[in-house]
């Protein structure tokens, strides 16, 4: 069969609705994509166990201890379920990681922004777990089976965080003054970064068209931006703190919000590498790898010996 | 209000309570992963394990004494933990080290507190002894692992016993809180304990291939809350919300 062909009949069975398994015929631009994208993904888990990690050992309470504890855990447990997903696509997740360290591969912008307060991990887990949903129940139809599946099990454990982060919210609103003040202030300061966790806006971004087709996306950055701003505005009211947004009202004829213009210089620049915490979340990952190499040196050479033992006995 | 049973019950709960915070400061910065998760599982554990102890020993206090009050509110000389816990992640090593201690004495203490008079204890010893199994598997394996792995990790391990064994003597100092509570049949009979400990360990170590430290044991009064120098700096983490904005609800 020639390439064409095949390209073809690839073509048929993703708008057939069927599944693409790491086994299949797939085109090498679609293979490229899904590495890019998952292990994007998978870094953004890992990388963004670290804002939060940074209150761990803070927590006001021990329930929010054990919480916090939790979440960060279960992101790790993503990142490790997504590294799988990739890695059925022919890449290492030794190999994946040097690309984070190097700068090659990206992850999500908005954990090179830092976590001040308490607060802020209430809306982390509101707002960044939140967009992140909107985003990952679309991938779970996505045509490519290990990641849509990788996905279904994610978004269960998102919404949860999702919930904690919008309760540690509602009851500093439901709390003091000065709480009610480090709630409003976490929403100040994470709510431009959380707008731009869907990307630049439709007529920027390039890889959409192609990215529907094979039914990564099935909704465009703008239409996912509007759907998160359509939830959280009201969620926002419900906890009575205002979002930073002046032009921010309902808009009866859209039935939507309508809502101000994004900073998109500043999104740039972050993605560039000049956030307030680019330089110190790679840092973070490169020490652990760096310090981590003697024990995945030792930990490889003592399964090599255990495998010898047991050879030798069974010769 | 039964004041050597307070102690008692702040004294484990200290101990899983400095532990666990030791391990949540890796969270997100573990050697790989899979370690990483497993080590703040173990801390999870431990933190589940300090509330069930501080929301039992809140009620022996009374008045208006809560998991939180009891974690959050007390001085450094009021905090009671084992001076072991309290050893700094120094390296991989140095956390399964510390872990590996622990983990042989806790889980006998466990089995020893199975059978206490008290229900509470007994019912939250008897929950803790499974995840306590599990830990001691995990800084089991990693301690023959790094012992057995390169001549680096060996070295490292090596150098990690050599640090927290002659701490592990304080574990079963007797103070007049923990002999109160042997001899009403509450707590556990720390000589008994001990001699299974140090077998235990010493066969492990020999199939490891590591050396018993000879070093004599380090005089430790974590039992009597005279902590090391990193204590305080534990504590302005730990407490710092509490500290900083008292009285509220979180
Ligand atoms: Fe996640
Ligand atoms: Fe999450």
């Amino acid at each position: 069969m020639s390439t064409q062909d095949l390209e073809q009949r690839f073509q048929d069975r993703i708008d057939a609705g069927e599944k693409i398994e790491p086994k299949d015929w797939m085109p090498e631009k679609y293979r490229k994509t899904h590495i890019r994208q998952i292990s994007q993904h998978a870094h953004s888990e890992i990388v963004g166990m670290l804002p939060e990690g940074n209150w761990i050992t803070r927590t006001p309470t021990l329930r929010r201890k054990v919480g916090l504890l939790a979440k960060v855990q279960d992101e790790a447990g993503h990142g490790l379920y997504l590294y799988s997903a990739a890695e059925t696509l022919g890449i290492s997740r030794d190999e994946m990681t040097e690309q984070l360290l190097c700068g090659k591969a990206k992850y999500s912008s908005i954990f090179n922004y830092p976590t001040l307060s308490w607060a802020d991990i209430g809306a982390i887990g509101w707002l960044v777990d939140g967009a992140a949903i909107i985003n990952q129940v679309m991938l779970t139809r996505t045509s490519f089976g290990p990641y849509a599946r990788a996905m279904v099990r994610i978004c269960k454990e998102e919404s949860f965080h999702q919930r904690q982060g919008y309760e540690i919210m509602l009851t500093l609103c439901r709390g003091t003054a000065e709480q009610k003040a480090m709630a409003q202030d976490a929403l100040n300061r994470y709510w431009w970064p959380a707008m731009m966790m869907f990307g630049p806006r439709d007529e920027e971004s390039p890889n959409t068209a192609q990215s529907v087709k094979w039914k990564i996306k099935r909704k465009t950055n703008d239409e996912l931006r509007q759907q998160f701003v359509d939830i959280t505005v009201p969620q926002a009211e419900f906890l009575g703190i205002t979002v930073p947004d002046p032009e921010m009202k309902w808009n009866e004829d859209r039935g939507h919000y309508d809502f101000g213009a994004i900073d998109w210089d500043e999104f740039w620049q972050v993605v560039k590498g000049n956030g307030p915490c680019n330089k110190e979340r790679i840092a973070a990952r490169q020490k652990a790898w760096d310090d981590g190499k003697w024990v995945r040196e030792a930990a490889m050479a003592y399964s090599q010996s255990q495998e010898n033992k047991t050879q030798s006995k069974i010769a | 209000m039964d004041v050597s049973l307070y102690k008692y019950l702040l004294m484990l709960g200290d101990n899983s309570m400095i532990l666990g915070h030791r391990l949540s400061e890796l969270c997100g910065h573990g050697p790989n992963l899979e370690t990483d998760i497993a080590l703040t599982n173990i801390s999870l554990d431990l933190f589940g394990q300090v509330r069930s102890l501080f929301q039992y020993a809140a009620k022996v206090k009374g008045g208006s004494a809560t998991e939180d009050t009891i974690a959050f509110s007390r001085t450094e000389r009021e905090i009671l933990n084992v001076i072991l816990v309290e050893q700094p992640n120094e390296d991989f090593a140095h956390v399964v080290g510390r872990q590996y201690l622990y983990d042989i004495y806790h889980f006998l203490l466990l089995e020893a507190l199975v059978g206490s008079k008290d229900e509470t204890i007994a019912a939250i010893a008897n929950k803790s002894l499974k995840e306590v199994k599990y830990h001691k598997r995990f800084s089991g394996e990693w301690l023959k692992r790094l012992a057995g792995g390169t001549d680096e990790s060996q070295q490292r391990m090596q150098a990690a016993i050599d640090h927290m064994y002659p701490f592990l003597d304080e574990l079963f100092h007797v103070t007049e809180v923990e002999e109160e509570m042997r001899a009403q049949g509450v707590g556990a009979d720390l000589s008994v304990i001990k001699a299974e400990c140090y077998a235990i360990i010493d066969d492990h170590f020999r199939i490891a291939g590591l050396q018993v430290p000879e070093h004599p044991p380090r005089v430790s009064k974590g039992k009597y809350g005279i902590h090391t120098e990193k204590m305080g700096f534990i504590l302005s983490e730990l407490q710092f919300m509490q500290r900083s904005y008292p009285n509220m609800q979180w």
